[in-house]
C-alpha cells in the first residue's frame, strides 16, 4: 500500500493556506421559497401537483397517471400495488412504472428535493422507476443549498440524494432529451 | 503529434469547426445566464477558492480524517501512488468478487489511468453508461471534453454508430430516438452488472462519504443495482465539511452547463445492505504538483469544463487535438507537470486572453500559469526549433534600441521587396492563414518627429 509514501509526499509539499472560511447562508435576499420552488421544478422539466386539489393521493395518482398498473410506494398510508416487503433484490424493481416516495426537503433555488435511503427503502427506486412522484410538505422548502445542507444530515443513512427533476441528457448535439437512464418524469406533490 | 498539427486537421473542415465553436459557445452563454441570476456569485467563487486553498494546505490531515471516517462507515479505502497501481487495485477488487461485468459512470480519473483498456485486457467487460461516454466507447475513441464527452460528434455520426452497434434504424438521427435506444441497451447492462464504478466530484472529510453528480442518473443506476460499488478519486477531491457542499454544488452545474444544479447529487456513505463499497484514492503526480508553488493551485479544479467552453483555441481545435485526458486550458496547465517534454506545446495552445480564469468557479489563475509554463518549457529547451531561434533573435533585438530601430527599417523594406516565400513556407506556422500588413512609409518614431514639429504650440 502506498498510503505512507503518498502522505509523506503531501506533507513535504503542503503549502501554507488560509483558515477554513465561515459560510454565510445567503438566504436574506432569496425570493419567497414556495413560489420560487414551484417555478424551478417546472423549469427543470418536472411538474408540481397539489394534494389539496384531490380527495386523496390515490385520486391524484389516477389523475396524473391514468391506467398505471405498476406502482411502488413508500409513502406511509399509500401502499401502491407492488408489495415492497416481498422485494428481495433491487433488480426486481425493474418493472416499476411509477414510484411514490416521500421527500424530506425542497430547495427553492433549483427545484431539488432531498430523498434518503430511509425514504425510498431501496436506493435504486427513484432511478429505476419509469416515472417518479415525490411527496413534500409545503413548509419544508428552504431557499438554497446552504440552507439545505444545514437541515440535512448527509450521512444519516448510507445513501441520500438531491433529485432536481427527470433524468436527462444533452449528449447528442446538445439536444435536450428527457428520460436518459433514470425516471422519465418527475412530479412533486405538495401537501 | 503536436497540438498545432492535430488542430490543423480539425480545422480543415471549416463548417464543422464553426459548428463545434458555436456548440461550445452556446454552453458558455447558458453558463453566463445561470451565473448572472446568482447575486452572490463572486462571493461563492471566493469562498470555494478559500476552502480549496485551505484544504490543500492541510491535505494530509483531511485525507487521514476522511479515511478513518469512511472505514468507520464500513467502506474499504485504498491508496494508489500512480495509474498502474490504481488499475491493479481496481482489478484486484473485481477479481476477489469474481466480477465479469462492470458498469462505469463518468470518471476522468479512470480515463487518465487507462483503466478500461487494462480491465478489458484482463477479461472484464466494461460498459461506460453516461450516454456521451458510451458513444465514444463504441467508437473506440477518448472523450473530447470532460463534461460533454461526445461534443465533437454530429447526430448523423451517432445515428450511424447506433445503427451498426445497437441496431437502430438506418439513417435515424433523432436524438430522442437514439437516446431511447441507448436507454434500453444500458438498462440491460445495468441489470447484468456484477459491479459499478464511478468517479467522485467531492469527498467529505467530516463524514467519510463521496458525492457524485450526474444528469442521467446513470451512476445511481449502476451503483444501487450491482452488489459491489467502487469510487475512484484523485486525492484533491477532498473538501472538509458537509456544509462546503453548499458552495460547490451551487457553482458546479452553473459553471458546467448553466443548470442551477445537476439532476442528481448523490451522497454515498455506506455499502448497501448485503453489498460492499470501496474508495480508491489516487495520487498519480498530484502530491508532486502540490510542491510547485506557481502551479499548485490548479489542484483546486472541480472539473466543470467552463474554461474549455470559453476558450477560443479549444473551441476551434477540439478536445482530441490536446491528446490528454483533460484537454483545454486546465489540461494545458496540468499536463506539463506530468510530462513536460511530451506536453511542452500545450501551454502555447492559448491566446492568453484570460477568459478561462474569468469563468473559473474556484478562481484558478489559469492564463497566468499557461504563461509561466511557457517560460519553463522555453528554459528547458522544449520549444520547437523555429520558435526557439525566433525568440532568441527577438530577445536580442528588443533589448537594444539601435538594433530595434535598424530592424524596423529593414522590416519595412523587407515587407516591400522580400518574396512571400520567406514567410509562407512550411517552416513557419505563423504564416499559415495570416496576411502581412501593408508596410508603412516610416516608423512611428519618424512620423512623430516629423509631425510634432508642425504641431501648433
Ligand atoms: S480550471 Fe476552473 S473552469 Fe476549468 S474545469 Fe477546473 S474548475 Fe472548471
Amino acid at each position: 500500500m502506498s498510503k505512507k509514501s503518498i502522505l509523506r509526499a503531501i506533507r513535504q509539499n503542503q503549502p501554507q493556506g488560509p483558515p477554513l472560511p465561515d459560510l454565510p447562508s445567503f438566504a436574506s435576499d432569496a425570493p419567497e421559497p414556495l413560489a420560487a420552488f414551484q417555478a424551478m421544478v417546472a423549469a427543470m422539466g418536472g411538474q408540481v401537483a397539489h394534494a389539496a386539489d384531490f380527495p386523496d393521493l390515490g385520486a391524484l395518482v389516477s389523475a396524473y397517471f391514468p391506467g398505471e398498473t405498476s406502482v411502488a410506494s413508500t409513502v406511509p398510508g399509500f401502499p401502491g400495488n407492488i408489495p415492497m416487503q416481498d422485494i428481495a433484490s433491487p433488480a426486481e424493481l425493474e418493472t416499476v412504472g411509477l414510484a411514490l416516495i416521500p421527500a424530506q426537503w425542497g430547495v427553492a433555488e433549483n427545484g431539488a428535493v432531498w430523498v434518503s435511503e430511509k425514504d425510498s427503502l431501496f436506493r435504486v427506486l427513484p432511478f429505476i422507476a419509469q416515472h417518479l412522484i415525490v411527496v413534500l410538505a409545503k413548509d419544508r422548502i428552504v431557499s438554497n443549498m446552504h440552507e439545505a445542507y444545514q437541515r440535512v444530515q448527509i450521512d444519516e443513512t448510507g445513501f441520500g440524494v438531491f433529485i432536481a427533476g427527470p433524468s436527462k441528457t444533452a449528449d447528442i448535439e446538445q439536444a435536450l432529451v428527457i428520460g436518459a437512464q433514470g425516471a422519465r418524469s418527475f412530479t412533486v406533490v405538495l401537501e | 503529434m503536436k497540438h498545432a498539427q492535430k488542430a490543423t486537421r480539425f480545422i480543415a473542415d471549416e463548417p464543422r469547426t464553426d459548428w463545434h465553436d458555436q456548440a461550445l459557445w452556446f454552453v458558455r452563454q447558458k453558463r453566463d445566464l445561470a451565473v448572472h441570476s446568482v447575486p452572490e456569485w463572486e462571493s461563492l467563487r471566493e469562498l470555494a477558492s478559500q476552502i480549496k486553498l485551505h484544504t490543500l494546505a492541510n491535505l494530509a490531515e483531511y485525507l487521514e480524517a476522511f479515511e478513518a471516517k469512511a472505514q468507520a462507515n464500513g467502506v474499504q479505502v485504498h491508496w494508489a501512488a500512480n495509474a498502474e497501481e490504481h488499475n491493479r487495485i481496481v482489478y484486484g477488487i473485481l477479481q476477489n468478487a469474481g466480477v465479469r461485468k462492470l458498469v462505469k459512470s463518468k470518471s476522468i480519473l479512470t480515463e487518465e489511468c487507462g483503466l478500461n483498456d487494462f480491465l478489458e485486457a484482463n477479461g472484464i467487460e466494461v460498459t461506460d453508461t453516461d450516454l456521451g461516454e458510451r458513444i465514444i466507447q463504441l467508437r473506440d475513441e477518448p472523450p473530447s471534453h470532460i463534461v460533454l464527452p461526445a461534443i465533437h460528434l454530429k447526430k448523423e455520426e451517432v445515428g450511424e454508430l447506433f445503427h451498426q452497434k445497437l441496431n437502430t434504424e438506418k439513417g435515424a438521427t433523432d436524438p430522442k430516438y437514439l437516446t431511447e435506444a441507448a436507454r434500453h441497451h444500458l438498462r440491460e447492462r445495468f441489470l447484468q452488472a456484477d459491479a459499478a464504478l464511478t468517479g467522485v466530484n467531492f469527498a467529505i472529510a467530516e463524514t467519510g462519504g463521496v458525492v457524485v453528480c450526474t444528469n442521467e442518473g446513470n451512476a445511481d443506476m449502476g451503483v444501487h443495482l450491482a452488489p459491489l460499488q467502487i469510487h475512484c478519486m484523485g486525492l484533491e477531491k477532498i473538501i472538509p465539511r458537509q456544509a462546503d457542499l453548499g458552495v460547490f454544488t451551487r457553482l458546479l452545474a452553473r459553471s458546467a452547463t448553466g443548470q442551477p444544479v445537476t439532476m442528481f447529487t448523490s451522497h454515498c456513505h455506506r455499502p448497501k445492505p448485503g453489498g460492499a463499497m470501496h474508495i480508491v484514492i489516487v495520487d498519480n503526480g498530484r502530491s508532486e504538483h502540490l510542491g510547485r508553488p506557481d502551479f499548485r493551485n490548479a489542484l483546486k479544479c472541480i472539473r466543470c469544463g467552463a474554461c474549455m467552453n470559453t476558450c477560443p483555441i479549444y473551441r476551434r481545435s477540439g478536445g482530441h487535438s490536446y491528446d490528454v485526458a483533460v484537454p483545454g486550458p486546465i489540461g494545458s496547465i496540468l499536463s506539463p507537470g506530468i510530462d513536460l517534454k511530451k506536453h511542452s506545446d500545450l501551454p502555447f495552445a492559448s491566446t492568453l486572453c484570460g477568459s478561462c480564469s474569468d469563468v473559473c468557479p474556484v478562481k484558478i489563475d489559469i492564463h497566468e500559469q499557461l504563461y509561466k509554463w511557457r517560460q519553463i518549457a522555453a528554459g528547458e529547451g522544449h520549444l520547437p526549433v523555429v520558435k526557439k531561434w525566433g525568440m532568441a533573435l527577438a530577445g536580442q533585438v528588443l533589448s537594444s534600441p539601435q538594433a530595434y530601430n535598424l530592424a524596423g527599417k529593414l522590416a519595412r523594406r523587407a515587407l516591400k521587396i522580400l518574396p512571400r516565400f520567406m514567410l509562407y513556407n512550411p517552416l513557419n506556422d505563423w504564416g499559415k492563414s495570416r496576411e502581412l500588413p501593408i508596410a508603412p512609409a516610416g516608423s512611428f518614431k519618424e512620423w512623430y518627429r516629423k509631425n510634432k514639429m508642425h504641431e501648433p504650440e
